[in-house]
This record gives C-alpha cells, sequence and structure tokens, in this order.
C-alpha cells in the first residue's frame, strides 16, 4: 500500500510527577507535570540549563525518568527505549549521518520500520518535497548549506508519521533572516499535517511566533504553562513576566482593592488595574518598556539617564527615585535628551501586578 | 511488520505489539549455538588442531578424542559433562514468554549463571590425572578417569551459555534492557577474565608455591628478599639488585623521551622548520622496527668490533672495550626506540594548546620567552607527564634490548626470562620477578590514569581556533633544531647500519659484500611439484605472518566494542571496566609469556604450544591500543548522531553498524595495522610462547643473535621492516579512506 503524501498520526503526551535525577544528584527535572494535546505545537521555554531539554529527552526516550511516568497516546512509555517509542527528533545539531546522501538520510528511520524498498523512496521523496529539497536526493550533507541541511533533518523526522514530533532549538544554527522563515515553515507544516509537536527554545520571541501553548520552565521546575498571550499580559511570577518580552518591575502599593480593581501608587502616581487576588499593601508591579509614557502630564517623577537610538525607535534608560527603568520609544525625529527631567506614567493597558511569590 | 503501520487505527497496538511479541531471535541463535557446541562438535582440544579436520576422518563421532559431549554421555562416558545438558535445555522452556516476565529473566540468568559455573567447575575440578585436587580424591575417592582442555564444542557451550546468562540480565531491565549492550558488556568481561585476570592471578599465585607443592609465605620471602633483587652492590662497585637497575633504568628513559620527544613536538609545530614531514615520517620508522634491531645496529656501531669503535681506537691507538654492553647500550637503544612514543603523545598536547591563548599571552605584552615559559610549557604539563610514564612503562616492559646488550645490567625482564629458561628453572622466581615488574608498572600505570587521565588542559572546541601558534624565541628554537637534527642524523645512521649490515659478509673481520645471508634466510626452490621455500626463516616467517593476520582483526573487533561500550554506553561498573580492559597495556610482555604458560598448559584452557596461544596473547597486549584508537575517534563522533538514529527506530546494534562503524574506519584501519605490526615485532611475550611448530620470527631472529649469527638475524629484520612497511599500504588501500563531502570532521552536518 504506497501512500503519496504524508500523513500525521499525532497523539497526546502527558509527564506524570517526572523527576530526572542525574548521578552525582543534580535534579535536571523535578516532578514535572504536562499534558500536551494532540496536534498542538507547545513549546518549552527557558533560560539554558532550566531542564527544558532534558524535558525533551524524556518524551523522546532518550533518557529515562527517575520517577514518574510517561505517556504518549494510551501506552504508557516510561520504560521503552528510544527505538521503541514512536517519536521523531530534530537535533540541535540536526545530526545528518556525514556518510550518508541526503536520500539515505531521509529513508534510514523507514528501513525499521518494514517497508518496501519501493515504498521507502516513495516516502522519501514525498518527505523531501514536503521540505522543498525535491533534486537533492544525492547530495551529502557536508553539500548543503545550514538552512538545507536543517530541513532535511525536519524531513527525516517527518517522513516516519511519529505520534510526536521533538524539536531541540531547531533554528539556533540558523542566522537571524532563515531563522523567521525556517519558524514559519515548522509551523505550516505542523499545521498543515496535524502534528503533535514539542520544540524546545530559549528564545521568547520565537516562542511567541510559534506556539499553540508555552511551558515556561525554570530551575528543572514549570514556572507557568499558557498560550502565549497569557503568558504575556498575566503572567505569574516576576520570573515571567521578566523572561516573557522584558518587563520593569517596579515597587507599587496597593492603596485600595475594589470589585476586583485595585487602585496602586508608584511614587505619588496613582494607577487603576485588576488586582489579581492581591489585597492592600506593598507589591510589584511589571510594566513593559513598550507601555511607558514618557515626558506625560501626569506621572511620577524621573530623569533621562541614557538616550539610545537603535534605528526604527529609541532605548532609553530613566532614573526614577525607586531605580532605573528601561523604555523605549517610537519618536526617533525628536529624542530627549540626557538629563532632561520629566513626568512618568504608564499606557492605559499592559502593566499587570505580579501575586505574591 | 515494523511498528510504523500504515494503517493509522492500528498504530498504537502496533507500537504495544513490537515490545510484547514474545520471539527472541537472538537468543535462539546463541541456543542454538550452544546444541551445535554440545550435540555435533568435538568437545575436547584435538591436538592437530581443530581446522585441520583430520579428526573427521578419524573416527569421529565416536572415537572418545573426538566425540561430542552428547555421544560421550551417551555411551556412559564423562558424566561429568551431563548436567550442561539441563542448563541448555532449561531455556527452550521459557522462550514463548515475554521479555518483562520475571520468570524468563530468571530461567536464563539461573541456567546461564550456573551453567558456566558447573563448565568451570568440572574444568578446573576434573585435569589429566583425574581429581586436580586432593581433597576431591578425599571427598569422592579416586576418579579413575581424566580429561584434556576444552575445545571447539566446549567453546560454542560457554558461549551460548554466557550469552543466555546477558540475555536474562537484559531482560531484568539493565542497560535499558539493551541485549546487544549487555551482551557485549559480558562478552568483553568474560574474556579479559579468561585471558588476563586469570594468567596473572594464577602467575602471582605461584609466587608462594613451595617445590614440594602447597604454599608458603617463607618461601615467597626468601625469594622477595633475594639479593639479587633489592641490592645495593653498585654503590660499593659491585651489582646491584635487577629491581634497582630497572627502577634506574626506567626513570632514565623516561625522562630522554620525553624531553627529545618535546624538542620534536616543538620543533614541528613552532619553529620556521621546513621538513616537518620528514620528521613525522622518521618517527614512524621505530615502529614497525622489532625492539632488539637498534639493539643489533648499536653493535654494529659501537660494539667490540664495531664500525666507531674500531675507527676510534685506531685513531687513539687505545684498546677497543665493550662500554656499550649494559647501562650505556640499553639506555641509547631505548632511547632511540621510545622517543618517537613520546613524540606522538606531545605532539597531540602541544598543538592542542590553544593559540588563542598564547596570543592572548602576547596582546597582555608578554614576550615570546614569556608566552612560552607561563603559558605554553604549563598547559603541555599534563601531556608531559603522560609522556614520561608511558616511556617509563615502556622500559620496564622491554625486553629485546636488554636481552641484546644487557651485558651485566640485570633488569627486572630478563632476570625472568632466565629464571624460566635458564639451567636454574624456578618457576616461583619468575612469578616473584614478574610480581615486582608488575608493581612498578602497575603504579606508574595508576599514577598516569589517577592524576593525569582526565587532567587535560587542550581543547579541541567545536568552535573554529583561528590563531596560529606563536614561533619560539630564537635562540630556544637553534637550541631545538639542533637537538632533534643530531637525533635525526643518528637515526638514519642506526637504520642505515642495519640494512648495510645485511649485506656484509662477517662483521668487522671480513667487510665484503655478500647477499650469502638472504639467500641463507630466504632461498627458494622450483621444481617439478611447484615452489619450495628451502630458506631457513621462511617457516617462522610463514607462521609470524598467519598469527598476525589472524590477530589484527579480532584484536580491532575486541578494542573497538570495548571502545563503543566505553564512549557510548553507561553501566554499573563501567570505571572498573575501563580499568580491566586498559591494563593488559600496563602489563609487560615477559609477565604475560609466564603467566600464559603457567595457565594455559593444563585443562580446562590447554593451549601452550599452538598457535591458539600466539593469537590470544597478541589479542590481548594489543587490545589496548586498539580501545585507545576507539575512543579518539569516537569522541570525534558527535553523540547525537547516535541518538538521532536511536530515535529514527534504529537499535544499539543497527545504530553501531551502520552509524558508528563507518564513521569509524580510520579507528579501524589504525587498529588493524597497528596489531598487525605489533604482532609482527613483539618478542617478550612471544619467546615463553614459541613452540617448535610455531616459531614466530622475532624468537628465531633473537635464536640467530644468540648463536653470534648476526648476519643472518639483521638481514631477516631488514626483511621484515620491508614486509610490515608493505602491509601498512595494503591494509590502507583495503579499509580505505573515509570521504565525507568537502570535509572531514565528524561534526554532524555542518
Amino acid at each position: 500500500m504506497v501512500q503519496a503524501g504524508i500523513a500525521g498520526k499525532a497523539a497526546p503526551v502527558s509527564l506524570k510527577d517526572v523527576t530526572k535525577t542525574f548521578a552525582g544528584g543534580v535534579v535536571a527535572v523535578d516532578n514535572v507535570n504536562l499534558d500536551i494535546d494532540t496536534a498542538k505545537l507547545v513549546t518549552l521555554l527557558g533560560p539554558s540549563g532550566c531542564g527544558k531539554t532534558t524535558t525533551l529527552r524524556l518524551i523522546a526516550g532518550l533518557e529515562r525518568p527517575t520517577s514518574g511516568r510517561v505517556l504518549i497516546g494510551d501506552s504508557d512509555v516510561t520504560n521503552l527505549p528510544a527505538t521503541d517509542r514512536d517519536v521523531a527528533m530534530v537535533f540541535q545539531s540536526y545530526a545528518l549521518f556525514p556518510h550518508m546522501t541526503v536520500a539515505e538520510n531521509v529513508s534510514y528511520g523507514l528501513t525499521f520500520s518494514g517497508y518496501g524498498k519501493s515504498e521507502i523512496r516513495e516516502r522519501a521523496r514525498a518527505g523531501l518535497d514536503l521540505v522543498g529539497l525535491r533534486g537533492f536526493e544525492t547530495r551529502l550533507p557536508s553539500e548543503l548549506s545550514g538552512g538545507q541541511q536543517q530541513r532535511v533533518a525536519v524531513a527525516r523526522a517527518l517522513v516516519l508519521e511519529p505520534q510526536v514530533l521533538l524539536f531541540d532549538e531547531p533554528l539556533s544554527n540558523l542566522d537571524a533572516k532563515l531563522r523567521r522563515q525556517v519558524r514559519d515553515d515548522i509551523r505550516a507544516i505542523q499545521r498543515d499535517l496535524k502534528l503533535t509537536v514539542i520544540y524546545v527554545t530559549h528564545d521568547q520571541e520565537e516562542a511567541l511566533a510559534v506556539s499553540d501553548e508555552i511551558v515556561v520552565m525554570r530551575n528543572a521546575a514549570v514556572a507557568q504553562t499558557g498560550t502565549p498571550r497569557e503568558l504575556y499580559d498575566a503572567p505569574v511570577d516576576s520570573f515571567v513576566a521578566d523572561f516573557i518580552g522584558e518587563a520593569n518591575l517596579l515597587p507599587c502599593v496597593i492603596e485600595h482593592v475594589y470589585d476586583g480593581l485595585a487602585a496602586v501608587t508608584v511614587d505619588g502616581y496613582g494607577y487603576d488595574l485588576p488586582a489579581r487576588g492581591l489585597s492592600p499593601g506593598s507589591a510589584t508591579l511589571a510594566v513593559r518598556p513598550s507601555r511607558i509614557v514618557l515626558d506625560a502630564d501626569v506621572g511620577f517623577e524621573a530623569e533621562v539617564s541614557k538616550a539610545t537610538y537603535v534605528g526604527v525607535r529609541m532605548e532609553y534608560t530613566i532614573n526614577a527615585s525607586f531605580g532605573a527603568i528601561f523604555a523605549v520609544h517610537d519618536d526617533v525625529q525628536a529624542p530627549l535628551s540626557v538629563g532632561q527631567r520629566l513626568k512618568v506614567a504608564f499606557a492605559s493597558s499592559g502593566p499587570v501586578l505580579i501575586p505574591k511569590e | 511488520m515494523g511498528r510504523r503501520s500504515v494503517d493509522p487505527a492500528s498504530v498504537k497496538s502496533l507500537a504495544e505489539l513490537r515490545t510484547r511479541r514474545a520471539t527472541h531471535p537472538n537468543l535462539i541463535l546463541w541456543l542454538t549455538v550452544g546444541w551445535v557446541g554440545y550435540c555435533i562438535l568435538p568437545w575436547y582440544g584435538i591436538e592437530d588442531g581443530f581446522f585441520s579436520f583430520g579428526w573427521l576422518f578419524d573416527g569421529y563421532p565416536l572415537d572418545e578424542d573426538y566425540a561430542p559431549a552428547a555421544i560421550l554421555i551417551a555411551s556412559g562416558e564423562k558424566p561429568w559433562l551431563a548436567p550442561l545438558l539441563l542448563a541448555l535445555a532449561a531455556p527452550l522452556a521459557v522462550l514463548r514468554r515475554h521479555k518483562t516476565d520475571a520468570a524468563y529473566s530468571l530461567t536464563l540468568m539461573a541456567t546461564g549463571a550456573l551453567g558456566l559455573i558447573w563448565l568451570a567447575a568440572q574444568g578446573f575440578g576434573i585435569g589429566i590425572r583425574g581429581y586436580s585436587f586432593d581433597w576431591l580424591n578425599l571427598l569422592f575417592g579416586e576418579l579413575g578417569d581424566r580429561q584434556f582442555g576444552m575445545g571447539m564444542g566446549g567453546l560454542l557451550v560457554a558461549a551460548s551459555l554466557l550469552f543466555t546468562l546477558t540475555h536474562g540480565i537484559a531482560a531484568r531491565g539493565a542497560v535499558n534492557g539493551d541485549v546487544f549492550v549487555v551482551g557485549a558488556i559480558g562478552g568483553v568481561v568474560a574474556i579479559v577474565a579468561a585471558f588476563v585476570f586469570f594468567p596473572i592471578g594464577k602467575m602471582l599465585s605461584s609466587a608462594f608455591v613451595a617445590e614440594g607443592g602447597g604454599y608458603s609465605a617463607v618461601v615467597f620471602a626468601s625469594k622477595f628478599f633475594d639479593d639479587r633483587l633489592w641490592g645495593f652492590g653498585c654503590l660499593t662497585g659491585g651489582r646491584c639488585g635487577a629491581a634497582w637497575n630497572s627502577l634506574f633504568l626506567a626513570v632514565l628513559i623516561g625522562s630522554l623521551t620525553t624531553v627529545i620527544g618535546l624538542v620534536f613536538a616543538l620543533a614541528v609545530t613552532r619553529t620556521g622548520f621546513r621538513h616537518k614531514k620528514l620528521l613525522r615520517a622518521l618517527t614512524v620508522l621505530p615502529i614497525i622496527t622489532p625492539p632488539f634491531v637498534i639493539g643489533l645496529a648499536l653493535i654494529l656501531l659501537f660494539g667490540l668490533s664495531g664500525s666507531v669503535t674500531v675507527f676510534v681506537s685506531d685513531l687513539l691507538g687505545t684498546q677497543p672495550t665493550r662500554w656499550l654492553y649494559g647501562l650505556p647500550g640499553i639506555a641509547i637503544a631505548q632511547t632511540l626506540a621510545y622517543t618517537p612514543i613520546a613524540f606522538l603523545v606531545l605532539i597531540g598536547v602541544v598543538e592542542g594548546v590553544s593559540p588563542s591563548m598564547e596570543e592572548a599571552a602576547q596582546t597582555l605584552r608578554a614576550s615570546k620567552w614569556h608566552t612560552f615559559r607561563t603559558v605554553s610549557l604549563p598547559l603541555m604539563r599534563p601531556g608531559i607527564a603522560n609522556a614520561f610514564l608511558l616511556g617509563f612503562i615502556e622500559s620496564m616492559a622491554d625486553f629485546g634490548n636488554p636481552l641484546v646488550l644487557g651485558g651485566n645490567y640485570d633488569v627486572l625482564s630478563t632476570e625472568i626470562f632466565f629464571a624460566i629458561v635458564g639451567a636454574q628453572y624456578d618457576q616461583g622466581r619468575a612469578a616473584v620477578l614478574a610480581m615486582v615488574l608488575l608493581f612498578f608498572t602497575l603504579s606508574a600505570f595508576y599514577a598516569q590514569r589517577r592524576f593525569l587521565g582526565r587532567k587535560s588542559y587542550t581543547t579541541i572546541a567545536g568552535k573554529g581556533d583561528a590563531g596560529i601558534h606563536p614561533l619560539l624565541p630564537r635562540g630556544l628554537s637553534i637550541a631545538i633544531l639542533s637537538i632533534a637534527g643530531f637525533w635525526a642524523v643518528f637515526t638514519a645512521i642506526v637504520y642505515g647500519m642495519i640494512v648495510y649490515g645485511s649485506f656484509v659478509e662477517l662483521w668487522g673481520v671480513n667487510n665484503t659484500m655478500t647477499f650469502k645471508h638472504y639467500v641463507t634466510a630466504f632461498s627458494v626452490k622450483f621444481n617439478e611439484s611447484g615452489i619450495r621455500w628451502t630458506g631457513a626463516a621462511w617457516d617462522s616467517f610463514w607462521t609470524t605472518i598467519k598469527i598476525a593476520t589472524i590477530a589484527a582483526p579480532l584484536t580491532a573487533v575486541v578494542g573497538l566494542i570495548t571502545a563503543y561500550l566505553l564512549t557510548r554506553q553507561t553501566f554499573p561498573g563501567k570505571n572498573s571496566f575501563e580499568f580491566g580492559t586498559m591494563l593488559s597495556f600496563a602489563i609487560p610482555g615477559t609477565v604475560i609469556g609466564i603467566s600464559y604458560i603457567l595457565a594455559f598448559n593444563v585443562p580446562p584452557i590447554e593451549i601452550t604450544g599452538t598457535g591458539v596461544i600466539l593469537v590470544v596473547s597478541f589479542v590481548f597486549r594489543n587490545m589496548p591500543v586498539g580501545v585507545r584508537a576507539g575512543i579518539a575517534s569516537m569522541t570525534q563522533i558527535d553523540r547525537s548522531l547516535d541518538e538521532s538514529s536511536l530515535t529514527l527506530g534504529a537499535n544499539s546494534w543497527n545504530t553501531f553498524r551502520k552509524i558508528v562503524l563507518p564513521l569509524l574506519r580510520p579507528a579501524i584501519l589504525a587498529a588493524l595495522v597497528f596489531s598487525f605490526v605489533r604482532a609482527m615485532t613483539a618478542i617478550s611475550a612471544v619467546i615463553f610462547l614459541v613452540s617448535a611448530e610455531y616459531d614466530m620470527a622475532t624468537s628465531y631472529i633473537i635464536g640467530r643473535v644468540e648463536n653470534n649469527d648476526y648476519g643472518l638475524a639483521i638481514a631477516y629484520a631488514t626483511a621484515l621492516i620491508a614486509v610490515m612497511l608493505t602491509a601498512v599500504g595494503v591494509f590502507q588501500a583495503l579499509v580505505g579512506r573515509v570521504r565525507i563531502g568537502r570535509r572531514t570532521d565528524f561534526v554532524p552536518g555542518r
């Protein structure tokens, strides 16, 4: 039975109380619970050393959890080695076999799947078509550009029609321009074939752009899970607020809470926003650099200490009584000058209160 | 049917099926091997060799000497082989069970382990004179029967039992239940135990054996505290003990080779020297030279009737002296022989020091001399210590040069030899000497691994290090080039002497040129029945080629599998495993030789006097080299290549075969060439193990030297060197070179 195209056979993935401790007592993954739906692209995001790659390798079967269970589809795969799991992975280094041609690389996994010779060829060609590399079959990986190698690695994983497709920082070896394009290609293929994709990155912009859902990890544990918008608009703590899209964390005082709205003051400047369950007292306010209004009529006192021109906008560092604030402004024609004293306010939406940690 | 079905509906169930199915093709294979060994092949070793196949027409299968175990049992002979039948039969009962079934793994483990224990117990317990131990006689009475060493049948049954055991262990979940990896570990552990630890243990215990049998600490003490071993006579004008002599020599050689090796490495990398390729080629020469050949050339130069000696004594009108024989001769010969090893270690270290470190030092205003002294040299320190210890071990273990040049300077390796082949024939003394020698080399080996093994400042990162090494300061550069030049010229003269000497009638007496020696050694006659190899050397020559050709691929296989396990797998006890496999590197050949004849001239493994013992000794002597070559190139291959192969559905065996092995071709070539060459040039272990039927080239040459037949010896040695040069070329062509696109590094993809 020869199929021309490549279909998705996506399955959900769950991690139940998964902990991974390496020899020497380093806890790489600490009691992580995840539920990843079928045909969703989920990103594991976090700074280096947060355990996101180990989590990915646990799903791939390249590591075994110290405790907890891994489920793919309905079956418990905790004790299955990578060989016997129905997953495929695209490595950061691509891991193309240097002694095999592009076609041989793409067919490699198929030869262990019980297909006939002609079907293997058919499927490999379909995979290369999908990533736009028809005609490159006889090349060696070393004769391809970085972007092409990346696409071969994707094709090699796709042709197996895995239940889950894993990406380990797939864009980190590409230059900035190519990144956007490959990122969009991956997302398009994932949507077309309805694949379950788990994607590891440390780049928050990349994560925001491609994900259905983002899992932010910190210190081997999950810090927050949510859609890109949820994470951006309602970070659960200052770490997430700062990691997703940068934020100024300002000390503030909640004067009173009424009907879910809190009235806060920052250095005498009053502002109303959702209370998120906080009660009056001192608190932390997260404000994105773009949500800061400079030279307003009402606001707190500050002084411009640094002004940088970066082409599309101006970047300012502003000293207030409680510390430095980072702000950006679109007006590059009439920039503020260093030393200028001014009043600073917040835009009408954007700032959020950070729940107590 | 594979795990990835074409029908989407059945995907999950197939993925499960793949792990639930209850056929174990690999186990069935090994059980079949076991049954073939038990029922078809001769159980005991065959005197003329299994592969002569003479036994097929000489009463097989009913003759007691050639019968398989099953027939022996059926005819009521050797009843102690019967329990093995149980061990081979029990696994059949669980073949249908799934591997996660506890009964499956327990049955396999129990039958495998008990079978192996029984196999060993009957082998050691019953020998050629009935029971091997008195207490067995007391317990069961005289046996009235006997048995010889195990043969092909026994070997296959042992392998079958071993892999049954590893299947059981894998099914229990060891190393993620990987049958191939657990089997490979089991296999390597078993052969290293049988052919390294068992003979060494046996040798060590024989140091305690008193004359009438039985063990005695007093006997050991008297032999151990012998004045010939530890005496300080040389301080008062007499002779020192062999232990002190060996130690002093080894320290001297370690220092000399390290200094000269470093000089060479610096000359090649950090001076404007043009003929670097020539220098590198020169360093290959000693590797393909039998160790004592340099000693022979030195005799031709500086011996009593040597050219230089005669020339100088004529010039000065003095009497020629025998100054060469003793410490000076051994020291010169060993320095010449082992400097290339130090060079090979140090060139890696010297090149490995990141140029950006040196460039950084220079931008920080350090002068060239300062940079060298405060940055380059300290970074090379671990490599320097490493080279010293290697030179130390090699000098300790060297046998050929002290034998040829030793004079009155006794060293341990030759003393061992004379203790066992000389008039005194004293096994206990040989064992004690071997213990002392082993203690020295193992201490150095341990020091090297403990303090240096992991400590290396040199890094070859994936990131391109674009800098270039700065040149040495001018004064140092000149000094280094002149030392290197002197050494190179000296080496060239020594090798020139070897070739020249092989054409001289009788050195120092009759200097006419002749082909006589070659004719004696390698003459060939043609008659109607074909070619007749009439030369005196042909026998040992063909034996050497045969043994080396068999040993080389075996060494490569064992070495590379071990390297794969060490670099790519994690399992409990890995450190001891590594230490055990690298240990034989530190065991001097003479020690291996004597322990092999002590351990393998009685059942159950009775291979003394056969070609097998030579092959086995080469495999385990040279295995560390294969392991190192394998490790070196496997660490160059990014681990993500293996991992991606695994996630693509290949198992570890397929990954090894399709990904790791093809990328390892250079390492395979290196291991093959090196073990072949070492098998041809080795002397220290070989000299104990050769027999009339299996004489090796090197021991034949040594025999000629002892008869003062230098011409023939040198002609033969020259021919050997030529053969080895050819062999290196042929191997190169056979294995081929890996070409991967335009780039030669194994970083995946990019």
